[in-house]
């Protein structure tokens, strides 16, 4: 038993009921967000140690033992990935305040902030599978809400196309539980991985994997991304660099959970569908990163890309190609909350998207230029950046397993990626100086803030690879085992 | 009885998918709604039907509904319940706007 575990769900919740009262207050309900996201920062750093030194911590809600009862997990995925999530929503944060403007602020921008961080934490601490579908959707309904808010033309038209497909994908998600309860007669996680090695997975069991693979899948954008492009060049920068570090990992996250802990005893079709799925991903993705002049494009698709690269991990399932999917998935959410701050920047400095129209900006932002360049690097996996490690364990991972095919388009795509963030240093930092939108020699301090923050933990998350590792390595050795996840949270 | 319920969800399923297929707005929010009343009644289905049994477990009771997948039905009719109303706000909003609840027409262009 372990209260703590509740708290990084029960924070945001009252954070955003609060905020809710404060509706008048802009400046009262900027600093409740900023203590309430640096509290959960403390919180989610207590509950890494604790799961270092006791291993995993297991809250049984109310009392009731499994399978009865609801009951919240912490292994060292779900406590890492809380930790990093934690320090990305409050650079988001800090970068909304400068930019997301007051009529968002007052229409309950802040409030809608915390839900979703319920959602996103939910989703990463529960271990029951309906669960999981709930956290889904507070975290869903928040961001249809995030992606609308302000309501120009182009944001109605994409959210309705996001609205419609994640509530196609929650129907199934919904469908998949159905058939799963029929079948084995539990939700709780632990149980269900007790329960479906007994039954033996085949025939039933393998569809209603596939069928939680295709429902994961459309949340992650693995292969089924055909609407994250769209959906996140919508809202504005803050939103964005927050959807795209945060919403397609817990899909992530997700597939991780359901096809380690639950259905992992038949690895040649599930697996194999992964690793189809993964390399899909990572081509068409790659060859979306160089299609475009727009900006916002170039880096969703970059979105795109490195979810392929994180399921490749899965899809070898060794213990050293999980731990490069915890290490690069860590690193993933860093820089792309980083990538999308400075595409942000780099948009309202030059008033346009379309990097034809861009050019000489060093001169003017050069502060910014190095940050761009910084995460260009470190998105490609250059040392000492924090892309390296991550992408060392998974390209070891592969050709130790003997799976040539995947690591070389791994590897391919890493090179298109490259190609396509330096493209965009060098159309918009070099080459002659074009018109400005935005006059003023220096950037506002409050805008450029977050990114330096970001950039440098990106960079002490390279330099710190080895201690970071330490602690991939104990989510590493839990994956690979579930028996360890399934004996704590049953046997109490 | 299972027989039933399940040509039953087969229809919703079916109707729903169809009417997503259209381009009216109108007509695919519908098709979602009946979409989830489908995967509602599947949930049901899943869970054994036995007619005349409350679904509480009683001091001696000989018979009884498994009474969880009845508690995620109504956890998950809530849900869709919010999601139809705010997708139904959403549209009537974007057809003020956008002056079309055309699918092929929302399309969006680059230039935007």
């Amino acid at each position: 038993m372990n209260n703590l575990l509740v708290l990084p769900l029960l924070l945001p919740l009252c954070t955003a009921v609060i905020l809710l009262f404060l509706k008048q207050y802009l400046v009262i309900q900027r600093w409740v967000s900023t203590v309430s996201v640096l509290m959960n920062i403390a919180i989610a750093g207590i509950i890494v140690m604790q799961v270092r030194s006791a291993g995993i911590h297991v809250l049984h809600i109310g009392g009731w033992m499994p399978p009865y009862g609801i009951v919240f997990v912490a292994d060292m995925l779900s406590a890492l990935l809380v930790l990093t999530t934690s320090v990305v929503s409050a650079f988001c944060l800090f970068f909304a305040f400068g930019t997301i403007g007051v009529e968002r602020e007052r229409y309950y921008f802040y409030p809608l902030f915390q839900f979703l961080l319920v959602g996103i934490y939910g989703s990463f601490l529960t271990g029951d599978l309906f669960n999981l579908f709930v956290c889904f959707e507070v975290m869903l309904i928040s961001s249809y809400a995030l992606i609308v808010l302000g309501g120009t033309r182009r944001q109605l038209r994409e959210t309705l196309k996001y609205m419609l497909i994640n509530i196609l994908s929650s129907s199934l998600f919904v469908a998949a539980v159905a058939y799963l309860y029929g079948v084995v007669g539990t939700l709780n996680m632990a149980d269900l991985s007790l329960k479906v090695a007994e039954a033996g997975q085949s025939g039933v069991l393998n569809v209603i994997a596939l069928l939680f693979m295709i429902v994961f899948a459309l949340k992650a954008g693995l292969f089924l991304f055909f609407w994250l492009p769209g959906s996140y060049s919508a809202p504005p920068s803050a939103v964005a660099a927050l959807f795209a570090a945060l919403l397609t990992k817990v899909g992530i996250y997700a597939l991780i959970r359901t096809f380690t802990l639950i259905f992992h005893s038949n690895p040649e079709v599930t697996h194999s569908w992964l690793m189809g799925m993964a390399i899909a991903t990572m081509i068409l993705g790659a060859i979306g990163t160089v299609a475009y002049h727009d900006i916002r494009q170039i880096i969703n698709y970059n979105v795109v890309v490195s979810v392929g690269l994180i399921i490749m991990g899965l899809a070898v399932s060794s213990e050293e190609g999980l731990e490069g999917a915890v290490f690069y998935l860590m690193h993933d959410m860093l820089a792309k909350a980083l990538l999308f701050l400075l595409g942000g920047l780099i948009i309202q400095v030059a008033g346009t998207a379309d990097l034809r129209q861009m050019g000489g900006m060093i001169r003017r932002y050069p502060l910014m230029g190095a940050m761009v360049f910084i995460t260009a690097l470190a998105i490609a996996g250059i040392p000492p950046f924090s892309g390296f490690a991550g992408k060392l364990l998974l390209i070891q991972a592969g050709l130790r397993e003997g799976y040539f095919g995947l690591t070389a388009v791994a590897l391919g795509s890493s090179l298109i990626v490259l190609y396509s963030l330096i493209r965009i240093f060098m159309q918009a930092f070099w080459g002659e100086e074009k018109p400005l939108q935005e006059q003023s020699p220096m950037l506002n301090r409050k805008l450029i803030m977050p990114s330096v923050g970001l950039s440098l933990l990106v960079i002490g998350m390279g330099l710190g690879s080895e201690a970071v590792y330490n602690l991939v390595a104990d989510a590493g050795s839990t994956l690979i085992l579930p028996m360890q996840y399934v004996d704590a949270v049953l046997k109490e | 009885m299972e027989l039933y319920m399940s040509m039953s969800v087969g229809v919703l399923f079916m109707v729903g998918v169809y009417l997503i297929l259209s381009k009216s707005l109108l007509r695919i929010i519908l098709g979602t709604s009946l979409l989830t009343h489908g995967v509602h009644l599947l949930l049901l289905t899943m869970s054994r039907l036995k007619t005349g049994a409350a679904p509480l477990l009683g001091e001696g009771a000989n018979s009884y509904v498994d009474p969880l997948p009845q508690a995620l039905i109504l956890t998950s009719i809530v849900i869709s319940f919010g999601v139809t109303s705010l997708f139904f706000v959403l549209a009537y909003q974007a057809y003020r706007k956008l002056g079309t609840d055309n699918m092929d027409l929302l399309r969006g262009k680059e230039d935007e």
